[in-house]
């Protein structure tokens, strides 16, 4: 048996055919890596055909995990370890592999046809397209066969157990077992008894190959090291999942139902199928017959007392607007999710992009100012899902939420968090002098310090009102075409997104220090990244900077910004935060723009806040441009 | 429901000024609507109304009930939500021919084809009011307007046979001055468990005035209405002189002297749906139009099939913190 190479992390990237099971032996594969006891992050990174024609570059689907001692923000920039179950796979994912990557191939796919269909128009393990990296060829298909012989199944079916085979020869070379495996395909095969004991078979002969085979010498090992946790349960959580349980949790905080309303769409459907398997929370999930039925259908769930949810991505968003400012303009809550996903138009369906954050500040008819939230990593979306219903039924406004498919499929361990932690989330009632105060409605007697009017709803005796997208009389609710109404009107819709300010905690710095040569500032799922690329860089002056609240930003946050000579906004899009803090902030931030439809690597971060560092040294670049509102 | 038996028709209406062009048909049509809830004694607490826009999507503001005027076309998705979060409510929809077959459509074909519980009532004008008079989607070929000044083009939709088409379970039609035929109608859908699509053909005194006169007019009315009722014959005419007969031949309605052909006269089916296409299809100067319950066959309807279909009938039974640990959970320290 070959020595284990110890290592404090490694990046496994695994890669084959749409149809090769390359998504489930992933997340297989983290249940096992958060067994072992290793910190984690993925990225499920598959093509947006479901079955792409088989061996073509463009059907390449690929899971990359990041493993290791900790904490691991990212899903690792090259891969040390490249399994390839084709010539396409490997095409794809050689120009991203680490220098001397370990490269594992199932050689019975490299067929002439494949490796054509590939683009190849040599066998790349002998055109010295592979030297420099340590190849293990192996016939994985043949191997799987020969396992599963017995069972009688057919040879396609056999042939699909590759994924397990695969799965048990990369637990050995891990130094684990199987047995996480094992349970899972006992428990998900429990009712087809020769698909389980297939997949058994396959699964405990890739981890015996390592053992036995007389190539096992030439199979390398690692050790990776154990993450130092903080004590406490952990479970692993997709952004996705995070996210329907944040809501679930919201509509508990507020003893209210939850009445989810969407259409499908890239990447935002997993959280409509989540909540379909959530009725025993008290959400009902409806599937609308499009992007505008499922915002208004949410609406109408709001105005009859329950919590309206819609969720889409930015094409849906766009379709949703009208309605989003019907929400502002009746003062009613409602949650809008925008998985963010490239554009414009339909765009990269399943590449990720932070490209609507304008969308979602500006992007509607007339002054419509509404809240917006961002997530940045899988397990956070459940906190922030719980914040931005919050907001909403506090200052009764539509909120938009952005995530967007990368943090929606990729996967890390998380606390399981207390939902006795977590304030209730009180509703505005209707109160006592409210009923008195002579010539305002009830309905809209607002709160003066979040403009938020009593959640009043049909079935209240006594408390009718009518309400619409007409301008109306800031005091009866009447419809009024006056013109110092509607400035008042309007100027109260901007103050009620502006209060939100005072009840968001103060920006704080994530490493780093509060002051300095760079600050690296980032919203969303670019987090992971920029924490990994600025935690290597720690004690040069540059600090990270993670902003949440997008939209009022919080009060500080021109404060502590101008304590840095430098302000670094990476982003996957052109540069929307940098117009956002020029434009409330008076600051003159540096962009960096990436749209590849591929997440931030830490050598590109790290390259960038190197540059910026230098420049702080000599080039001056005044960061404020505005004193005033500091 | 029951109600306070003290509420009257004066009682459902609400303080807001009406603003509607004076002779408007929509002031008949509130009146009636406020008759009939006084009528059915509907509570107003429990009450909704849903409209779109458009002059008939105004309805909602002049009812002392709850009431949302919502955006172009979307008040059947509004609806929808509101009977989703609380089916106990009485929701009623208020669209007209722009607002609920043109940008609308979509969500009026889904309403319809789910059976959401709501009464539906759709005003037609064949023409765009609020916009100030260009041709809708039910006017007909030629129609002069701002948009249209040669005459327009399109062929109509009729609402009716895209309510049908859409899989409406109760379809029902009348005219807005016709104040027995209105409240017999909307009483009717009141009552029913479903999406009741009530049309109403409504006059626009200001820019399509008198589109229906040749039905409408009080001296023809009654060679050229036909008032149906289930299980009875479909005559009209001076004394039920008048007939529709089928003709097996061309598989269409023909009109025949009632006494002479009395066993041949078609009796109203309202759960046929052939009968309601061919009942729908019937125009003047030819034939009638035909008014009442032209179709209406009971069946679940979605809000409580959706109820029905959840584990839980939307209860929380319990706390996402069970939910949390449904998965492979570790322990750490």
């Amino acid at each position: 048996m070959s020595d284990k190479q110890t290592t404090e992390s490694i990046v496994i990237r695994l890669a084959g055919d749409s149809g090769d099971g390359v998504q489930l032996m992933g997340t297989q594969f983290v249940s096992a890596t958060a067994a072992a006891g290793s910190d984690f992050a993925t990225f499920p990174d598959y093509p947006a055909e479901i079955r792409a024609p088989a061996g073509t570059t463009y059907g390449v689907s690929a899971y990359q995990i990041n493993l290791g001692g900790g904490p691991i923000t990212t899903a690792g920039d090259a891969p040390q370890v490249l399994v390839a179950f084709n010539p396409a796979a490997l095409k794809v994912s050689l120009p991203l592999v680490a220098e001397n990557a370990l490269i594992v191939l199932n050689t019975d796919t490299f067929t002439q046809r494949n490796l054509s269909k590939a683009g190849y128009d040599s066998d790349p393990r002998e055109s010295g397209a592979l030297d420099g990296f340590q190849v293990v060829p192996l016939d994985i298909t043949t191997l799987t066969l020969e396992a599963v012989k017995s069972f009688g199944l057919s040879k396609s079916d056999a042939g699909r157990c590759k994924n397990f085979w695969a799965l048990g020869a990369l637990q050995w070379m891990l130094g684990r077992d199987v047995e996480t495996i094992e349970q899972w395909v006992t428990q998900r095969f429990a009712k087809q008894e020769t698909l389980r004991e297939a997949n058994l078979a396959a699964l405990r002969a890739g981890h015996a190959y390592g053992e036995t085979a007389e190539l096992s010498a030439a199979i390398p090992r690692f050790r990776v090291a154990r993450a130092s946790f903080a004590a406490g349960e952990y479970r692993g959580i997709r952004g996705s999942e995070a996210l329907a349980l944040g809501l679930a949790a919201a509509a508990e905080l507020a003893d209210r139902k939850l009445i989810f309303c969407s259409y499908p769409i890239t990447p935002a459907s997993p959280l409509l199928h989540r909540l379909a398997n959530l009725g025993d929370l008290g959400i009902g999930v409806f599937q609308a017959e499009d992007e505008i039925a499922a915002v208004c259908a949410a609406l109408g769930a709001s105005y009859a007392g329950a919590i309206g949810v819609t969720s889409s991505s930015g094409p849906g968003i766009a379709l949703k607007t009208e309605a989003i400012g019907l929400a502002i303009s009746a003062e009613l809550p409602l949650l809008i999710v925008d998985s963010q996903r490239g554009g414009p138009s339909t765009g990269l369906p399943t590449k990720t992009e932070q490209s609507d954050l304008y969308q979602a500040v500006y992007g509607r008819n007339a002054d419509a100012p509404v809240p917006v939230l961002a997530a940045r990593s899988p397990g956070d979306c459940f906190d922030v899902a719980i914040e931005a219903v919050r907001i909403a039924i506090r200052h009764m406004t539509p909120v938009i939420l952005l995530t967007d498919g990368y943090l929606a499929n990729a996967a890390e361990p998380w606390l399981l968090p207390k939902l006795d932690d977590y304030r209730p989330i009180e509703v505005n009632r209707v109160t006592e002098t409210a009923a008195n105060d002579a010539g305002v409605a009830p309905a809209f007697l607002r709160d003066p310090k979040t403009l938020g009017r009593p959640w009043i709803t049909p079935g209240m005796a006594g408390l009718m009102y009518r309400v619409g997208g007409l301008e109306k009389d800031i005091r009866s609710g009447n419809i009024s075409y006056d013109a110092d109404n509607h400035q008042r009107m309007t100027e109260m819709r901007a103050r009620k997104v502006e209060s939100v300010a005072d009840f968001i905690p103060d920006q704080v710095v994530e490493l780093g220090r509060n002051t300095g040569k760079v600050a690296v500032v980032g919203w969303g799922s670019t987090y992971g990244a920029i924490y990994q690329a600025v935690g290597s860089m720690t004690g040069h002056g540059v600090s990270h900077i993670h902003i949440r609240h997008l939209c009022p930003f919080p009060q500080n946050l021109a404060r502590l910004l101008s304590g840095f000579e430098r302000v670094l906004v990476p982003e996957m899009n052109m540069g929307q935060l940098s117009t956002l803090l020029r434009d409330q902030l008076g600051i003159n931030p540096v962009p960096l723009p990436k749209v590849t439809g591929q997440p931030f690597l830490v050598s590109e971060l790290r390259q960038a806040i190197s540059k910026e560092l230098q420049l702080a040294g000599s080039v001056r670049r005044p960061t404020m441009i505005r004193r005033d509102v500091v | 429901m029951n109600a306070p038996a003290q509420l009257t028709a004066k009682d459902y209406a609400s303080s807001e000024d009406v603003r509607w062009c004076p002779g408007c048909g929509d002031y008949a049509i509130l009146k009636v609507v406020t008759q009939v809830l006084a009528k059915v004694g509907a509570r107003r607490e429990d009450t909704v109304f849903v409209s779109g826009i458009g002059c008939s999507s105004r309805l909602p503001y002049y009812l002392e009930t709850y009431g949302f005027h919502t955006i172009h076309g979307r008040a059947p998705a509004v609806a929808t939500g509101i009977k989703l979060a609380n089916p106990a409510l009485d929701v009623w929809v208020i669209t007209g021919d722009g607002d609920g077959l043109s940008i609308g459509g979509n969500h009026l074909l889904h309403v319809l084809r789910r059976n959401v519980d709501l009464n539906i009532l759709l005003f037609n004008n064949e023409i765009y009011g609020l916009t100030k008079g260009q041709f809708s989607p039910t006017s007909r070929i030629g129609t002069r307007s701002p948009a249209s000044p040669g005459g327009s083009i399109d062929r109509p939709v009729s609402a009716g046979a895209f309510a049908l088409g859409a899989g409406a379970r109760f379809i029902a039609r009348a005219i807005d001055t016709d104040k027995t035929g209105l409240t017999e109608v909307l009483e009717a859908g009141y009552a029913y468990q479903g999406a009741s699509f009530i049309e109403i053909y409504q006059n626009c005194i200001v820019y399509n005035d008198n589109v229906f006169g040749d039905f409408t007019d009080k001296a023809r009315a009654v060679d050229s209405q036909l008032h149906v009722r289930h299980g009875e014959p479909l005559v009209f005419g001076e004394g039920g002189s008048k007939g529709l007969r089928l003709d097996r031949r061309t598989l269409s309605l023909e009109v025949v002297d009632a006494r002479a052909h009395a066993d041949d006269v078609f009796v109203h089916d309202e759960t046929n749906p052939v009968l309601a296409q061919l009942l729908l299809a019937l125009q003047p100067p030819e034939f009638p139009v035909a008014l009442g319950v032209l179709h209406r066959v009971p069946g679940q309807s979605y809000d409580q099939a959706f109820l029905a279909a959840h584990p839980t009938r939307l209860a929380r039974t319990r706390s996402v913190t069970d939910v949390l640990r449904q998965t492979k959970v570790w322990r750490v320290g």
